[in-house]
C-alpha cells in the first residue's frame, strides 16, 4: 500500500475515533435534552395509567442506605399501609451528590422522582432553579395542610427558608457536628473532660501523645469542610461569604475564607497533623473507622453518625460541644443543620401532588420525627417532635443525641450564621478539599492554600451568578 | 484509524500464530517460513493495493446503500451528538437546563481560568510517562519472550493477563493493595522508609496511577509487538548476523525500524489510552484529588458536566479536548510517519 494514502487513511480514522470518544462525552449535554422533548409526557401517562388500577405511585430518591435506609424504609411503609390511594418507593441513589447530580440528569430527560432529596449543600443549586420544583409551602396550602416555617426548629427553618422566610423544601434528615470523645484514652492521659476549645486541644493533644496516644483527633472524611470550614464559623460566629454566606444575593456574592480565623484553623490542624496528632485521608476515605478502632481519640463528625459510632465502638464515648476558638467572646454562637431536605420536583402528573403533600405531612408528624430521631443521629426537624421526644425522657436518657439540639439552638442565629447559602456549593467544598489535603500534607501554607480556594470559589460563584442571576 | 490498524494488526499476528507454534521449531532448522510468509504478502498486496477500480458494482446507488449503515451510525453517534456538544459549549443555562441562553465564548473562558490549565498539564506528564514507560517494557519484554524456548506461550498468557482486567476491576485491586493504612503494597514502602498515603499526596496518587495504567497498558504494547516481532524477516537479521552486527546492533538497527507501523500503532494506543481511557482507574482510586494532581483533562470534563451539572463548561472543555486530541494524532502522524518504514 502506497505511504502517503495509508497514512492520510490513518490521521481521518484517528481524528474520527477520537471524536466518537469526545462525542460520548459531550452528548450528555444534548441527548438528554433531545430525548425529553420525545417523551416528556412519559410521567404523567405511567402515572394516570396507575391511577385507574391500583394506588397512583409516587418515587422518592435518597441517599439513605444501609441501617438509615432501614429506618426510613420502615417510614415509608408505615405511610404505606396506613392508606390505599398512595404508594411511595424509596429509590436508594448512592451518595449526596449522586442523588444531586441524577436529579438534574432525569430532570433535563422530563423522567425526574416526584420527590427527591436535596442535601445542605445543593439546596442553592436547586431553589435559584425556579420552574424545577414545586415550593412545599404553596403544595401544602393548596392542599390545606397546615404549614408554617415556625412549626420547625430553629436551625432547620433558618438554614432552608428563602430570604421571604417560607420553606421550598421539607427539612428532613438535620444533623450538626459535634465532638465524639474515646472515654477510656482520654481517662489514659488523665485527662477528665472533653475539650472546650481549640486550645485546650492541643494541650490535650501533646498530654495524649505522652502517654502513647499519637493521633488526638479526626474529622469527617467525606465533609471536613463542612466541620472545618462552614460549621466551624457559624459556631465561632465568623462570617463565610458576602451577603449575608449568600442569603440575599445571588450575584456579586464572594468568599471570605481566606481570613484569620481560617487561616490560623487550618494552620493549626495542619501543625498538628505533622506530628501525627490529626488524621484526614481525603474526601474518599471514611474515618470512622479511625475513631471506632480507637485510633484517633477525638472526632469531629455529624450527629448523625451516633448509631454507626455506638454499633462500632468497643469503648464507652462520650459527644460534647464543638471546641470554640479561645478568646472569641461570642463563641460559641450557634451552628446549623446539615443533611437534607425533601424537594417536590415540578413536571409531574398532577394526580400526585395531593399524595406528594399527604407523605411529607407524615414525614414532618411528630410521631415520625420522633421515630426517626430516636432510631438515628438526626435531630427531630419540628418543634412538635422535639416536645414528644423530651416528654417522653428521651433526652434525660439519650444525653449524647441532646448534644446537637443544644448546639443548634444555642442563641438565636444572626443574619451571618443562618447558614450558608452558595451556588455550587458542592464544588466549592471540592475546592476547599483540595487546599485542606495540600495543608495537611505539608504542600502549602495555609494562608497559600486557602487563597487559591477562595479565588477558585469565587470563579465558581460568578459562574453560577451569570447562570442563574441574570 | 484505530479500528483500521487494530484490524490489520490483528491480521497479521492471527494470520500466523497456528503455523507459528509449528514453525518455530522448524525455523531453526531451515529459517524459511518467515520469509516464505513475505512472499505471500508481497504477493497478495497489488491485487490488495486498488480494490475498488478492480470491482464492478452494478448499479451508481449500491456503494450508497452498502455504506448507509455506517454513515447512519457515524452520523448517530459521532455527528449529532458532538454539534449537541459544540452547542452547548456556547451556550449557558442553570445546572437543570433552564434558562439557556447564548453565552458567546463565556464558558471556553470559564473553562481556561479554572483548573483546566492544570489538568492540562497533568494530562501531558501523565501521557508522556505512560506511552513511554508501557511502550518501552512492552517491547522489552515481547523481545526477551521472543526469545524464550519452550513456554512462550505460558509467558504470552501471563504478560497479555493484565489487560485483561477491566479498568474499574484493576484500580480496586490496587486500592486495596496501596490502601494508607492496611494495604500490603503501602506496608511494604512503608518498610522501605517511605511515609505512604495517597489520599493527601498528590505526588503518590499521580505516581499510583501512572504505575497502574503502566501495568495495564503495558500488556497492551506487548501483544502488538509481539505480533510486530513476528513479522520481521528472519532473513534480513540473519544476514546482518553473518555480517557480523551484535545482538543490540541487530535490534536498533534492523529490528526495531522495521517494527515501525507497530511502533506508531502502539504510540498512538497508548497516548489515547493515556487521554481517554484513564477515566475508570482514575475514579476509582482518586476520584481526580487530592488537589487536583490527579485530574485529568477527562476527568474535569466528568467532573464539571456530570457532576457539577455544568453542561455549557463540560461542552467546552468537550471541543477544547476535541482540538488537542486531533491535533496531537496529526501530528504524531506527520512526524512520526517520515520515520516508519511500511513494507
Amino acid at each position: 500500500m502506497p505511504k502517503t494514502t495509508n497514512g492520510r487513511v490513518k490521521v481521518a480514522g484517528a481524528l474520527a475515533s477520537v471524536g466518537i470518544l469526545a462525542g460520548a462525552c459531550g452528548n450528555s449535554a444534548g441527548t438528554s435534552k433531545t430525548a425529553g422533548s420525545t417523551i416528556a409526557s412519559s410521567p404523567s401517562s405511567t402515572a394516570s395509567a396507575a391511577s385507574s388500577n391500583g394506588p397512583i405511585n409516587l418515587s422518592i430518591w435518597t441517599a439513605f442506605n444501609g441501617t438509615l435506609g432501614q429506618t426510613f424504609n420502615h417510614l415509608v411503609d408505615e405511610f404505606n399501609s396506613s392508606q390505599s390511594t398512595y404508594h411511595v418507593t424509596a429509590t436508594y441513589k448512592g451518595s449526596y451528590s449522586q442523588v444531586l447530580s441524577d436529579t438534574i440528569a432525569a430532570f433535563r430527560a422530563h423522567d425526574a422522582p416526584n420527590i427527591t432529596q436535596i442535601f445542605d449543600a445543593g439546596t442553592a443549586t436547586i431553589m435559584d432553579a425556579a420552574g424545577t420544583y414545586e415550593p412545599v409551602y404553596k403544595l401544602m396550602a393548596q392542599n390545606n395542610i397546615p404549614f408554617a416555617t415556625s412549626d420547625f426548629v430553629g436551625g432547620a427553618a433558618s438554614y432552608y427558608e428563602t430570604s421571604s422566610n417560607h420553606l421550598d423544601s421539607l427539612p428532613f434528615n438535620s444533623s450538626t457536628p459535634v465532638l465524639f470523645y474515646n472515654k477510656t484514652e482520654l481517662a489514659n492521659a488523665g485527662i477528665t473532660s472533653p475539650p472546650t476549645t481549640w486550645t485546650q486541644l492541643q494541650a490535650d493533644a501533646d498530654t495524649l501523645s505522652a502517654h502513647g496516644q499519637h493521633c488526638a483527633l479526626t474529622s469527617s472524611g467525606a465533609y471536613v469542610m463542612w466541620t472545618d470550614m462552614e460549621q466551624f464559623a457559624l459556631w465561632n460566629g465568623y462570617p463565610y461569604a458576602t451577603n449575608d454566606n449568600g442569603y440575599t444575593a445571588v450575584n456579586g456574592v464572594k468568599l471570605q475564607i481566606d481570613t484569620a480565623p481560617f487561616i490560623s484553623h487550618l494552620s493549626m490542624l495542619g501543625q498538628m497533623a505533622s506530628k501525627g496528632q490529626y488524621l484526614w485521608n481525603g474526601v474518599s476515605t471514611s474515618t470512622v473507622p479511625l475513631f471506632t478502632n480507637g485510633t484517633c481519640a477525638m472526632y469531629e463528625q455529624s450527629s448523625a453518625d451516633l448509631s454507626t459510632i455506638q454499633a462500632g465502638a468497643k469503648f464507652p464515648f462520650g459527644v460534647s460541644e464543638l471546641p470554640v476558638v479561645s478568646g472569641d467572646a461570642a463563641a460559641p454562637q450557634n451552628t446549623v443543620v446539615g443533611g437534607a431536605s425533601l424537594w417536590v420536583m415540578a413536571g409531574a402528573a398532577s394526580d400526585t401532588y395531593p399524595g406528594d403533600a399527604k407523605f411529607l405531612a407524615f414525614l414532618m408528624s411528630a410521631q415520625s420525627q420522633a421515630y426517626w430521631a430516636s432510631n438515628t443521629g438526626y435531630v427531630p426537624v419540628t418543634n412538635a417532635a422535639s416536645t414528644l421526644l423530651t416528654s417522653q425522657n428521651f433526652y434525660a436518657t439519650h444525653p449524647n443525641d441532646q448534644v446537637a439540639v443544644k448546639e443548634l439552638n444555642n442563641k438565636r442565629a444572626l443574619p451571618t450564621t443562618r447558614g450558608i447559602r452558595l451556588g455550587y456549593l458542592p464544588e466549592i467544598r471540592q475546592a476547599e478539599a483540595s487546599a485542606i489535603a495540600n495543608v495537611l500534607s505539608g504542600k502549602q501554607t495555609a494562608a497559600a492554600a486557602l487563597a487559591t480556594a477562595q479565588s477558585q470559589g469565587d470563579s465558581i460563584l460568578s459562574q453560577f451568578a451569570s447562570q442563574y442571576g441574570g | 484509524m484505530a479500528l483500521v490498524e487494530a484490524d490489520s494488526s490483528l491480521r497479521s499476528s492471527a494470520e500466523r500464530p497456528g503455523g507459528e507454534e509449528g514453525a518455530s521449531r522448524v525455523r531453526s532448522v531451515r529459517g524459511a517460513p518467515f520469509s516464505r510468509g513475505g512472499v505471500g504478502r508481497r504477493a497478495r498486496r497489488p491485487g490488495g493495493t486498488d480494490p475498488v477500480s478492480g470491482a464492478v458494482f452494478p448499479h451508481r446507488l449500491l456503494p450508497f446503500v452498502l455504506m448507509l449503515p455506517e454513515l447512519a451510525v457515524v452520523g448517530i453517534f459521532f455527528l449529532w451528538p458532538s454539534a449537541e456538544g459544540v452547542l452547548e459549549s456556547v451556550r449557558e443555562s442553570n445546572a437543570f437546563g433552564l434558562g439557556s441562553r447564548f453565552a458567546g465564548l463565556a464558558n471556553f473562558r470559564a473553562a481556561l481560568s479554572g483548573g483546566y490549565l492544570q489538568a492540562l498539564e497533568v494530562t501531558v506528564v501523565f501521557t508522556v510517562i505512560t506511552t513511554v514507560a508501557s511502550m518501552g517494557l512492552g517491547l522489552l519484554i515481547a523481545v526477551q519472550v521472543e526469545q524464550v524456548g519452550r513456554f512462550k506461550g505460558f509467558y504470552r498468557t501471563l504478560f497479555v493477563w493484565s489487560y485483561a482486567v477491566p479498568g474499574a476491576v484493576a484500580g480496586s485491586i490496587w486500592l486495596f493493595l496501596f490502601e494508607p493504612h492496611v494495604g500490603p503494597g503501602a506496608r511494604f514502602l512503608g518498610a522501605l522508609g517511605l511515609h505512604w498515603n495517597f489520599a493527601l499526596s498528590g505526588t503518590q496518587a499521580f505516581a499510583l496511577i501512572c504505575a497502574m495504567t503502566v501495568w495495564q497498558q503495558t500488556a497492551y504494547d506487548f501483544v502488538f509487538f509481539s505480533a510486530g516481532l513476528q513479522a520481521v524477516p528472519q532473513d534480513v537479521v540473519e544476514a546482518a548476523t553473518v555480517d557480523g552486527a551484535g545482538a543490540l546492533r541487530r535490534f536498533w538497527r534492523i529490528v526495531f525500524p522495521l517494527l515501525g507501523p507497530t511502533t506508531l500503532f502502539v504510540v498512538v494506543m497508548d497516548v489515547l489510552a493515556a487521554l481517554f481511557g484513564s477515566f475508570a482507574v482514575i475514579d476509582v482510586i482518586s476520584q481526580g484529588g487530592p488537589g487536583g494532581s490527579t485530574t485529568t483533562l477527562v476527568y474535569a470534563l466528568y467532573r464539571d458536566g456530570f457532576q457539577n451539572g455544568d453542561v455549557g463548561l463540560a461542552g467546552a472543555e468537550t471541543v477544547l479536548l476535541f482540538i488537542i486530541a486531533g491535533v496531537l494524532l496529526a501530528v504524531q502522524f506527520r512526524v512520526i510517519n517520515r520515520r516508519v518504514h511500511y513494507r
